[in-house]
């Protein structure tokens, strides 16, 4: 019950032979050791293991690791240059305090990226609507928000 | 989670051939937002999980333009329907159901067939369906057969689908002129939430756009599984539509209705939140009709 699959991740080639029943997060986090990604609940309800597979932000804990074979994956580890200059969208969490724990970050930031990618001048109403199923117990959501609509209004580009 | 073999069939064919070898130890699985869950919660334990992704037409939506007919595969995605103009401008209360499904993440990958096939009493994606008349296409060992969306299901996470038979997809008759129709999940909050209740209202007007030649009345967990306010339909149709009169037909569907006291709700809240719906959607169903005139 292994299977060969290979797909892009954070746009690097990768082949792995992975077992039927993993799920993508188990793959990133415990084989591949790819930890910014974060199991909360581990059923869908708190988004902190968001992940974007082929543009689509999606809950690596409920999608299939022999899902992606194929696909192309983007977790926060491919956000940052490889000079450490922040990506845009964590340069906003910082200067905005839209991280406090810190815990679900990770999976807010995917779930933004996957939205501004999709539509750069999200308004506020989308932006809440696409973050509905990223649940973090600090923050109260308004430094989140602030972050995102920062970022966007910055065009994607650090000041 | 418990280890299974992931199957991948091409064509349904090949995946009811699959299901026929491993029958009792084998699963369906469409988009596995429910699936997965259940297998690791241990309340599903498959040897084989038949996954339908790859299955070429199970993922077409498509409004035929000859006929009107609407085609929905039954591996669309939540957010592809949301996604749709086509789907937001012509069949509003399948884009009102499916934006408030679980969360995008969910949409993304959630199909409308494993909303239906789930069967639960709440199901968001069953309510327009069974408002526009949906008919579901079934196939299985013996062949395909076709079954209106209302008589999918039997009880809680129950369908009349035998054993190794699939949903194909669903298909809406064309919607007669001087349509609108709604849908509210109603909530103790906006986001992943089940709803405390389920609201869908369709209305057809006369060309007088006053007379009601069709009404349709869905509610979702109100009942086992979600129902029909067949008197509340009955009661609007032929008579001119008002704000009176809809609160009369949203009387009418809370009476008729089954509801239940759970842990997320008490059956008096979800008959005054039936009331005031029905006569809001039903609202907002005129509303549209004037719009699009």
């Amino acid at each position: 019950m292994t299977t060969n699959i290979s797909f892009l991740l954070n746009g690097d080639k990768i082949s792995y032979e992975i077992k039927d029943h993993w799920t993508l997060l188990h793959l990133l986090r415990e084989e591949m050791g790819l930890i910014g990604t974060k199991e909360g609940c581990g059923n869908g309800e708190c988004g902190a293991c968001t992940v974007i597979v082929d543009k689509l932000a999606v809950n690596s804990c409920l999608y299939l690791a022999i899902d992606v074979d194929g696909a192309s994956i983007e977790t926060i580890e491919g956000l940052a240059s490889t000079n450490g200059t922040l990506h845009p969208l964590q340069q906003s969490f910082v200067d905005k305090g839209g991280i406090q724990c810190g815990f679900c970050s990770p999976g807010m930031i995917m779930s933004s990226k996957a939205l501004l990618d999709e539509n750069p001048r999200a308004n506020h109403e989308q932006i809440k609507h696409a973050l509905a199923g990223n649940i973090c117990r600090c923050t109260g959501y308004v430094q989140i928000l602030e972050s995102v609509e920062a970022a966007r209004d910055k065009g994607g580009q650090n000041e | 989670m418990k280890a299974f073999k992931y199957l991948s069939p091409k064509t349904i064919e090949e995946a009811i051939a699959f299901h026929g070898q491993h029958s009792e130890t084998a699963k369906y699985m469409g988009g596995g937002t429910d699936v997965i869950v259940k297998v690791k919660e241990g309340w599903m334990e498959p040897d084989f999980l038949i996954s339908l992704k790859k299955i070429k037409g199970l993922c077409e939506l498509h409004k035929n333009d000859a006929t009107g007919e609407l085609s929905i595969g039954a591996m669309v995605t939540h957010a592809t329907l949301e996604k749709s103009l086509m789907i937001q401008n012509e069949y509003p209360i399948i884009y009102d159901a499916v934006s408030n499904i679980g969360s995008l993440q969910v949409r993304n990958v959630g199909t409308i067939g494993g909303n239906l096939i789930n069967a639960v009493p709440s199901a968001d994606g069953a309510i327009p369906l069974i408002a526009l008349d949906g008919v579901a296409l079934l196939h299985g060992p013996d062949g395909e057969r076709s079954v209106e969306v209302k008589d999918l299901f039997i009880e809680p996470y129950k369908t009349i689908l035998k054993p190794g038979e699939l949903l194909k997809k669903i298909t809406i008759p064309p919607p007669a002129p001087h349509t609108g129709s709604a849908y509210i999940k109603f909530g103790r909050r906006a986001a992943m939430e089940l709803p405390l209740i389920g609201i869908g209202v369709l209305l057809t007007l006369e060309d007088d756009l006053k007379t009601c030649a069709k009404a349709r009345i869905c509610l979702g967990v109100a009942a086992p599984t979600p129902m029909r306010a067949f008197d509340a339909e009955k009661f609007l149709a032929g008579k001119e539509i008002n704000e009176e009169i809809l609160i009369e037909a949203g009387k009418i569907a809370a009476d008729e209705s089954k509801v239940r006291d759970s842990v997320r709700g008490k059956a008096w809240h979800r008959k005054e939140m039936i009331r005031v719906h029905v006569r809001r959607m039903g609202l907002k169903c005129i509303e549209i009709i004037k719009n699009n005139r």
